[in-house]
């Protein structure tokens, strides 16, 4: 069975089996403006719940996506390299960024569900 | 040339004295050359077999199509000599062309670093004295001349820091900096092997000196302040700070980018600073260049004075010496290493010392009172129809935030390019942070009444315009300027950043 | 005061719209305490005559390279600059105009930063260059930090035909980072084996080409070796106007060039302002320090450029910043183009080989005169022996009119195989007149 999650930094995750796919949400593109650039994590590294993961670059500003779990990278999306405009484009699609292997299933208790998340960015202002 | 007529109405796309000038590279023709170089008579070459083989690729023109083609694109810039750049913290007032003509001087300019000492009395004479009236302004007993650049010399400031406390045992961990500080200082930290800690500002736009004082621990290596800091106001609890930060046994760096504000006026060496950076190319007139260089001498506090970085002139019993090797240093002295290759920038030494001695005493400090004067008329000018971030008075320059324009639809980004098509350089956009989207104005002593009452009133007349529902003129803008709004973001997604000949490019594709 | 446009009459009328008494109550968040009460101790103002006559006495105390037979190198060689440029340069709207941050009244300045970036690239036979640094030394210690970044590894292998001032800039940017240097021993002979101190954690070696005492050799087989070990190989340019008559280091496989590009354009300024080359790879280009003009279109479709890949910078990523550097060397870097775009393929080529053919000259008249030199090869410097102290010789001969060269002691002053080692560089400024001096005044030391 898969779900869906959000963090409070604006990452998204989609739970399928033990691994979760992490992209940033539609609100967070938005807030980014176009996108030029994505760093993304080397695949088999490590990494941390709201630790350090990947950089996604528009031209004014660079921001941190950090891990909504920790656990192992198993993949990420090559595409961007050359199109860093999917994360536009198609934010909780094509444009997602890695794959972590679940470390501990307890952490998903710590993000918010759809509603949660749609409030949360309401009351961003 | 197709004979179309492009949008401007004319064949070539030019607009009167405005032309369309392309690349060097596409101006080329084999063999064709700027110089007259003698054929070099053939000789038994020492290369190694290393000879160059193949083309390298550069154009030929010849010099009268050299001397156009750099002056035609000098046309397509503004600058200090055509008009007012109100650009905070970056001090852009006149470059004094005395400056150039000295600095050009044989005797100065044709000297190499090298040299014999006893052939460059006269160079390391300007050093010491300039060095003597950097002292003397600041009230520091000593100054590192080296650094190339104010984020150079702040890289010095914080590693003499590191240096005084390594030789105490305890090199520390952090250094605080204010929520408004520039991007130089948290990179600067990084280099130097330490995090960075901010410091919030407190409703008059000053950091809390609370929150200051809480954050000031053991850990603490030094704390960066810029003074008048980023807001265009003088940080008056500074004797506070830096006796706060002194009780932790940290060392208080200043940030002296806004010197112009206070020379003069106010000795930082009576603030309780321990080391400064000042920016020659800001305060004391030597010009920009489209970007340097610059020089960022470094003044220093009796407690940092002696890890200070190679190499300084002394006086020597037979006239000026350099002091170019830790072993030739005299105790206490222990650098801790060198900056840059050679001694400094010299050539803006030499302007920064004629413009120095063309003011005087006197003047510097009318310069600093007429920059505060300037500043404070911008306020008192704009402060109904703009929206200041914090009551006056304002030191050297001003800061708005972008509070005016809400509801217009029009930025702080719109408003400043449309600016540009009322002839006027943006002043300092989205910077300090702490504003929202802020504007930065710092007018500098040179420009007269007559040019901030023109600046003035067009900045009234164009936030009567955002307010009264113009937004689209100001999406459009700039109309005028040689270039419209450009697509910044396509040149960072795919990045253009040096010319390759067509034939390449085809090959490739193949 | 000439600079200063406000009358008395202005600023009482503008203290009067402010609403202010005075123009010292606007420093009223000054504590009084430090309020100084007057002007500071030093001379008041003075008009251009007397400034000018103070400081040309200063300057005249001074020996200037063009006046007398002059022969030094090691880091600065002295050029014949074309008379345009200096002209071209001065033009109010190069002199005195700021950063290109505002590109649309800036293009003059960006795109001839773009044909700079285009120039250095081609001669260093790499992919891109930046829009320059402070000089050649601050860029080799950029890129010991760049190389850091790329392979994630701490350590850096310096050689030791580096210019000495290279090598210490470089461990000082380096000093408060966990790094260890491995500085080898200058390399007088021209024997070392970098390549056996190339280890796990070496992010790069740092070569210079032609090195410090002149000699020139192929990099290819250190490049290969930091290749396969995984680490960048950095090559350090002192002398630009090498890359008229040798092999490129990009066609060496350097994966950085970090260069001295002062000897175009610019002179010799008693050390500064210099302009600092940094040329790499496209794959490493976000790792880059410094600023970069990017080629773009404007609304209309119109080609132009603007600065790019801003992310990098200290203004954007603070203390994530591939380097804290904000100002370049603009003016010095626009009188490297123009001086390039005057030169030409053509005079470029014919500069370099000018510069060679002087210097073998120079060489056949020593090896004829008896006098050492202990380079095979060399582009346009040389080592020589003689048979005392090398730096009283040179005070010597500099008090008799003739500056025969930098002392290796000056560099190396704790080393003393370099005691007696003279450092000669000859550019096409000398004149057969002044070789002729030169070697007979070496034959009388020797």
């Amino acid at each position: 069975m898969s779900y869906l999650k959000y963090s409070e930094e604006h990452e998204w995750i989609l739970l399928e089996g033990d691994v979760v796919t992490v992209g940033i949400s539609d609100f967070a593109q938005q807030q980014l403006g176009d996108v030029v650039f994505v760093e993304l994590p080397t695949v088999g590294r490590r990494v941390e719940q709201f630790g350090d993961a990947a950089v996604v670059e528009s031209v004014k500003a660079a921001s941190e996506v950090f891990a909504p779990v920790s656990g192992q990278i198993v993949e990420v999306n090559e595409a961007l390299e050359g199109d860093p405009e999917l994360v536009n484009r198609s934010p909780t699609g094509d444009g997602w960024f890695m794959k972590i292997r679940l470390g501990d299933p307890e952490e998903l208790e710590g993000l918010m569900d759809e509603a949660e998340y749609a409030d949360f960015v309401a009351s961003q202002g | 040339m197709d004979g179309k007529m492009t949008e401007t109405g004319t064949y070539t796309g030019n607009r009167g004295l405005r032309i369309e000038e392309p690349l060097i590279f596409e101006q080329d023709a084999p063999g064709r050359s700027g110089v007259d170089l003698p054929d070099p008579p053939p000789v038994q070459n020492r290369l190694g077999g290393l000879d160059r083989t193949g083309a390298i690729g550069l154009p030929g023109l010849s010099e009268p199509q050299v001397v156009r083609h750099y002056t035609r694109l000098s046309q397509k810039n503004y600058a200090i000599d055509s008009g007012f750049y109100p650009l905070g913290s970056c001090t852009m007032k006149h470059n004094p062309r005395l400056n150039e003509k000295l600095a050009r001087l044989p005797g100065f300019a044709d000297l190499h670093p090298l040299q014999p000492e006893a052939t460059v009395q006269g160079a390391l004479r300007l050093i010491d004295t300039l060095a003597h009236w950097i002292k003397t302004l600041t009230g520091m007993p000593a100054v590192a001349m080296s650094p190339a650049a104010g984020a150079h010399g702040e890289l010095c400031g914080l590693m003499t820091s590191r240096a005084a406390l390594e030789a105490r045992g305890d090199a520390r961990k952090r250094v605080l900096v204010p929520d408004s500080a520039h991007g130089t200082n948290p990179a600067t930290a990084a280099i130097c092997g330490y995090a960075v800690e901010a410091i919030p500002l407190n409703a008059h736009g000053r950091v809390d000196l609370a929150a200051l004082k809480s954050a000031l621990d053991g850990d603490v290596a030094a704390f960066m302040l810029t003074n008048p800091n980023t807001c265009g106001l003088f940080e008056d609890e500074i004797l506070e700070q830096a006796q706060a930060v002194h009780d932790a046994g940290a060392f208080f760096y200043c940030d002296g980018a806004n010197f112009n504000a206070i020379m003069g006026r106010v000795l930082p060496g009576d603030l309780g600073i321990d080391c400064m950076h000042l920016n020659l190319h800001k305060t004391f007139s030597t010009p920009h260049g489209g970007g340097g260089p610059g020089s960022g001498p470094v003044v220093l506090s009796d407690a940092l004075a002696s890890y200070a970085p190679l190499p300084w002139v002394v006086h020597g019993e037979n006239g000026f010496r350099l002091v170019e090797h830790k072993g030739d240093a005299a105790a206490p002295a222990d650098p801790y290493g060198r900056m840059k290759a050679f001694h400094g920038q010299m050539g803006m030494f030499v302007r920064a010392l004629a413009y120095m001695m063309s003011h005087g005493s006197d003047g510097l400090r009318q310069a600093s009172s007429d920059a505060v004067l300037n500043a404070n008329y911008l306020l008192a000018r704009l402060s109904d129809v703009l929206s200041a971030a914090y009551d006056g008075p304002c030191m050297h320059e001003v800061l708005f935030d972008d509070h005016f324009l809400k509801g217009t639809d029009v930025t702080t980004l719109d408003f400043a390019k449309a600016m540009i098509d009322e002839g006027f350089h943006p002043m300092t956009m989205y910077f300090p942070l702490v504003a929202h989207g802020a504007l930065l104005m710092e007018p500098t002593e040179t420009e007269s009444r007559e040019s901030l009452d023109q600046f003035v009133d067009a900045l009234r007349h164009l936030a009567a315009r955002a307010k009264s529902g113009d937004a689209e003129a100001f999406h459009a803008a700039p109309i005028h300027a040689p270039r419209r709004r450009l697509d910044e973001t396509a040149a960072a997604r795919h990045p253009v950043l040096r010319w390759r000949p067509e034939k390449i490019l085809d090959e490739a594709a193949e | 005061m000439r600079y200063l446009p406000l009358t008395e009459a202005d600023r009482s009328d503008m203290l009067a719209v402010i609403g202010a008494p005075s123009v010292d109550s606007l420093f009223r968040d000054v504590p009084e305490s430090v309020r100084l009460a007057g002007p500071v101790d030093l001379p008041p103002h003075q008009g251009e005559l007397e400034v000018e006559r103070a400081l040309t006495a200063m300057a005249a105390e001074n020996v200037a390279a063009g006046s007398v037979p002059f022969f030094l190198g090691a880091g600065a060689y002295r050029h014949h600059v074309p008379a345009s440029v200096d002209h071209l340069i001065q033009r109010g709207e190069f002199l005195t105009s700021y950063t290109p941050y505002q590109p649309e009244v800036s293009q003059g300045t960006l795109q001839y930063l773009f044909e700079f970036q285009s120039q250095v690239a081609l001669i260093t036979g790499m992919d891109v260059a930046n829009a320059s640094m402070y000089d050649g030394a601050t860029s080799c210690a950029e890129a010991a930090l760049m190389a850091r970044r790329v392979t994630k590894r701490p350590n850096v292998v310096l050689s030791g035909g580096l210019h000495p001032h290279y090598g210490e800039t470089t461990e000082t940017l380096l000093k408060f980072l966990d790094s260890k240097i491995d500085a080898m021993p200058a390399d007088i002979e021209g024997t070392e084996d970098i390549v056996s101190r190339i280890g796990a954690d070496t992010a790069c070696v740092i070569v210079q080409y032609p090195d410090l005492f002149g000699r020139v050799r192929d990099l290819q087989p250190v490049a290969d070796a930091c290749h396969d070990a995984g680490a960048l190989l950095v090559v350090a340019m002192t002398e630009i106007v090498a890359l008229g008559a040798l092999r490129s280091p990009g066609e060496m496989g350097a994966d950085i060039v970090a260069a001295e590009g002062r000897s175009l354009g610019n002179p010799l300024n008693f050390g500064g302002p210099y302009v600092g080359l940094f040329a790499c790879s496209d794959r490493h280009v976000r790792q880059m320090p410094g600023r970069l003009a990017g080629e773009t279109v404007d609304v209309d479709g119109k080609r132009g450029w603007v600065l790019t890949l801003s992310t990098r910078e200290q203004h954007i990523r603070r203390e994530k910043a591939t380097s804290n550097i904000c100002t370049n060397s603009g003016l010095c870097a626009l009188a490297f183009t123009i001086h390039m775009s005057l030169l030409g393929e053509d005079g470029f080529r014919r500069l370099a080989a000018l510069n060679h053919v002087k210097a073998v000259q120079l060489a056949n008249r020593f090896a004829a005169a008896g006098i050492e030199v202990l380079n095979q090869t060399f582009f346009n410097e040389m080592t020589v022996r003689l048979s005392g102290p090398a730096a009283p010789e040179v005070d010597r001969l500099a008090a008799e009119g003739v500056l025969a060269g930098v002392p290796v002691s000056r560099l190396l002053p704790n080393d003393d195989r370099a005691r007696d080692l003279l450092l000669v560089a000859v550019t096409e400024t000398a004149t057969e007149d002044d070789m002729d001096r030169l070697v007979a005044a070496l034959t009388e030391t020797v």
